[in-house]
């Protein structure tokens, strides 16, 4: 028999090995998934992690590896520094629609003029937006007690409603002939997000992506405030007992992490994306998540996580392009992932043990 | 006298301790032989390999001359070793017959059971009635039970972990007549406790453990309680110095102080008035859960009270935090060590961080200092002996006495101007316990005011120069503690709530 017996301590080894193993039991199983349905699994398998780096078509979309990975990794760092105080923000795609909405509305409000502070406002205007979005679940928490896990998952409904309707209404292109969907910003220059060092897939968004990792590692590490939200986590009496208000640390949360997670939108509304359509949202916010456990909270784990996550993206549709895959496989390949972090997490605190 | 059981270099480690070491000592036939030693010296560790709870990293164990090793506890009592726990594992529902038969592994038919536990008992002189339910017996009938369960296998070697603590002074008599009586016939008995008295006044030889080591066999007759006392701490027992204080002017005033309880299951503070003067120290008695945790976050500014109920040296602090209270030099040092007081996980320089951030200079514009902050982890580590391989040590690894001892020198050092402690020495072993006294003395001495809440009785008397109740989130008015007598103190307490109840484990 087996038993699981606690460490005095978190292993580091462990930690560090635990999403390498989750990783490698995903392939493993998405591979048995992947010949259930009837594919090749070694070919899959290679079309989703090998190809898109080193295949024949890999000049188009290795690129796409920080376009993906920038808003993945923006979003995430935001939510990581939440989830370390127990704060559970689930509505990062929520905040993410209505950041790109709010900085596409700036820019659609000063079409066409010109002037180099149109880009800055639609970066405040996004990032004010997802923080208000993230603000609801926060008040509600704190006045009413609601959760603000169903709250803010919750309100990415209300969000892709409210794209639906600004798509087809306020902000609809009077130039669009009756499609659907905002201008193209990237057809607006004050107002695009370009590639700024061409092949790269390099914007605005990556830039800001590597400033919130820098920043949220010192948060974190150095400053009294991560202290106290690695307190709040761990044991949140004793964080009241040093002094932190807990309603605040929870409306500081879920502000900076709504905040990012806008952001993150605008830069996708205003660049790759480049226009706010009824299909906005992608799913970076639900992603996230995913990129913040698999990096254990952690900047250098959130930057690589993000980048295997961007990777069976890329990779998830070129199988889809090259083998016919169902779109849904990568989705269920990416929640596979989750499962497995969470599930191999035990082995940093436990120790199994035979018994006899 | 012909040997039973023989231990030699037994050893065992855990994750960060050595919980024992090298440990050597034999039990006779016929001998009632004593394990002493402090919370935390091993004593639990040693028994659970002869019970065949936890297998010995090193070292061998024999019984009757031959090795011994079980797997199990069911091939130690196969063996004929017998352990009564501290704490009783019997159904409330079931009766005494009934628990005996389930603990079996052969039961023999019920009327034949009943016969033999009458017998059983009748002849150690232990009445009980086999058919009368658990539910409806007291703490020590209950200890009956398991030990005639133990009886009943006629045991070789019979091990006692702490009996005597859940008894009446009377059952205790009971209890070692019993234990005379076997030993007559031949049992060895292995008596684990602390209590010094009741091994010197009925045990035949002892084992001390310090540290997970032998420190000496003795016998305890030849040797005086405080003589034991100081093998089992390693030091001279320390008598607490109460000289040289004298209460100065009023440093922290609180004045109808009334608050709801935080949860339903919290206690409702009502009109609580007290005035603590520099230099003085004021205890605080009554059994836990009747407002001590409330009080304590009323005072280090985790709750909010009305305004101008609490003053320290005329500046209301009612409406302020606890870090500004702290910047005041009101400090404070609450009950629960983990997850409270620090952060099991944790260093112990990070959790210097939850009360000396701004006190101790290690925050400096909201950025951190850790070269500081592990500076002024390793002064309170030497100036309080911590016992800790470094201020690197997750909190959660020390044990309850060094996590305390750390945990208060944090405050002390802070030179606070006024500090509260709730349960400054609840679950310490009595060498942390009076360094934790003396510093508390010492701090009064050196002109702080502080309040020590706690449920030790003979604590609040040793150190409090005024004694308050607080019963029900209402506080007695203080009374000086010299010639305080414990019927007095009854009274104070409401009567109704005897202090010694709350020792009692159900």
């Amino acid at each position: 028999m087996l038993r699981l017996e606690p460490r005095a301590s978190a292993s580091l080894g462990w930690q560090i090995a635990t999403p390498v193993l989750a990783v490698l039991a995903t392939m493993i199983a998405g591979g048995i998934l992947f010949a259930a349905l009837g594919f090749d699994p070694l070919a899959a398998i290679r079309t989703i992690f090998w190809d898109p780096l080193f295949g024949t078509a890999a000049g188009y979309s290795r690129p796409q590896l920080l376009v993906k990975a920038g808003p993945l990794i923006l979003i995430a760092c935001g939510l990581a520094l939440g989830f370390r105080a127990g704060i559970w923000n689930i509505g990062a795609e929520g905040q993410y629609i209505i950041g790109g909405i709010c900085g596409a509305a700036v820019a659609l409000a000063t079409y066409p003029n010109e002037g180099i502070w149109i880009f800055p406002a639609m970066i405040a205007a996004g990032a004010l937006g997802g923080m208000a979005w993230g603000l609801i679940p926060a008040l509600l928490r704190n006045w009413f007690g609601a959760s603000e896990i169903l709250v803010s998952l919750m309100l990415v409904y209300v969000a892709q409603r409210i794209t639906a309707w600004m798509s087809f209404g306020p902000l609809k292109n009077p130039e669009g002939f009756g499609f659907p969907g905002s201008r193209n910003l990237q057809q607006y220059e004050p107002a695009s997000n370009p590639e700024l060092i061409a092949g790269t897939g390099l914007h605005w968004g990556v830039v800001a992506a590597g400033v919130a990792l820098i920043a949220t590692w010192f948060i974190v590490s150095r400053h009294i405030l991560g202290f106290h939200i690695r307190t709040a986590g761990a044991a949140p009496r004793a964080a009241r007992f040093a002094g932190v208000k807990p309603s605040w640390l929870v409306a500081l949360c879920l502000g900076f992490s709504g905040a990012l997670a806008g952001m993150a939108g605008l830069f996708e509304a205003a660049g790759p994306g480049g226009q706010i359509t009824e299909n906005f949202g992608s799913g970076y916010g639900f992603t996230a998540i995913i990129v913040a456990f698999l990096g254990r909270l952690h900047p250098v784990g959130i930057l690589l996580g993000g980048l295997l996550l961007a990777l069976t993206y890329i990779g998830g549709e070129l199988a889809q392009l090259t083998m016919q895959m169902p779109a849904a496989s990568v989705q269920v390949f990416q929640g596979m992932l989750l499962f497995f972090i969470l599930g191999f997490d035990i082995l940093t605190r436990f120790r199994i043990r035979r018994v006899r | 006298m012909t040997e039973v059981f023989r231990a030699i270099g037994l050893g065992k480690s855990y994750p960060g301790v050595r919980a024992n070491d090298d440990v050597s000592f034999a039990v006779s036939a016929g001998e009632i032989h004593a394990l002493l030693g402090e919370n935390g010296a091993g004593k639990s560790t040693l028994v659970k390999m002869i019970y065949g709870l936890v297998r010995p990293d090193d070292g061998q164990m024999q019984l009757s001359g031959a090795e011994y090793l079980p797997a199990d506890p069911r091939a130690a009592r196969a063996a004929g070793v017998a352990m009564v726990f501290q704490h009783f594992s019997l159904f409330d529902a079931l009766t005494v017959a009934e628990n005996i038969a389930l603990g079996m592994e052969n039961p023999p038919p019920r009327r034949e059971l009943s016969r033999r536990i009458a017998q059983t008992s009748s002849d150690y002189g232990l009445p009980l009635n086999p058919n009368r339910r658990v539910a409806t017996l007291s703490a020590g009938e209950r200890q009956r039970v398991e030990i005639l369960r133990c009886l009943l296998q006629s045991p070789r070697l019979l091990i006692m972990d702490e009996p005597t603590s859940v008894l009446t002074p009377q059952e205790a008599e009971i209890l070692f007549a019993t234990l005379r009586k076997l030993a007559g016939t031949g049992t060895a008995i292995l008596y684990i406790s602390h209590k010094l008295e009741e091994i010197r006044s009925h045990c035949d030889s002892a084992t001390i453990l310090r540290h997970g080591k032998v420190v000496n066999t003795v016998t305890p007759r030849d040797h005086s309680a405080r003589a034991l006392a100081a093998m089992m701490v390693g030091a001279e027992m320390r008598t607490v110095d109460r000289s040289n204080r004298q209460a100065g002017a009023p440093v922290l005033e609180v004045s109808h102080l009334s608050l709801d309880a935080p949860t339903a299951e919290g206690t409702r503070l009502q009109d609580i008035s007290l005035e603590l003067r520099a230099g003085e120290i004021l205890g605080v008695g009554g059994v836990a859960g009747n407002g001590q945790e409330e009080l304590l976050s009323a005072l280090s500014g985790e709750a909010l009270s009305p305004a101008g109920t609490v003053l320290l040296e005329g500046q209301d602090l009612s409406r302020k935090g606890p870090e500004t209270r702290r910047q005041a030099g009101l400090l404070a040092a609450p009950e629960d060590r983990l997850g409270h007081a620090a952060v099991p996980e944790f260093s112990l320089t990070e959790n210097t961080l939850l009360t000396g951030a701004n006190r101790q200079g290690l925050v400096r514009r909201g950025l951190i200092d850790p070269g500081a902050a592990r500076r002024f982890a390793e002064a309170v580590i030497t100036a309080f002996d911590v016992r800790t391989p470094g201020p690197g040590t997750a909190a959660g690894a020390l044990s309850g006495g060094n996590l305390q001892k750390f945990v208060i020198g944090r405050e002390v050092l802070g030179k606070p101007r006024v500090l509260v402690v709730n349960q400054p020495t609840w679950g310490v072993d009595a060498g942390a316990a009076a360094a934790i006294r003396q510093s508390l003395l010492d701090l009064a001495r050196g002109g702080a005011g502080v309040i020590v809440i706690s449920q030790d009785l003979d604590e609040l008397l040793e150190l409090s120069d005024r004694f308050a109740a607080l019963n029900d989130g209402r506080l007695s008015p203080p009374r000086a503690t010299e010639g305080l007598t414990i019927e007095e103190i009854g009274l104070m307490l409401g009567g109704a709530h005897g202090m010694e109840v709350a020792h009692v484990e159900a």
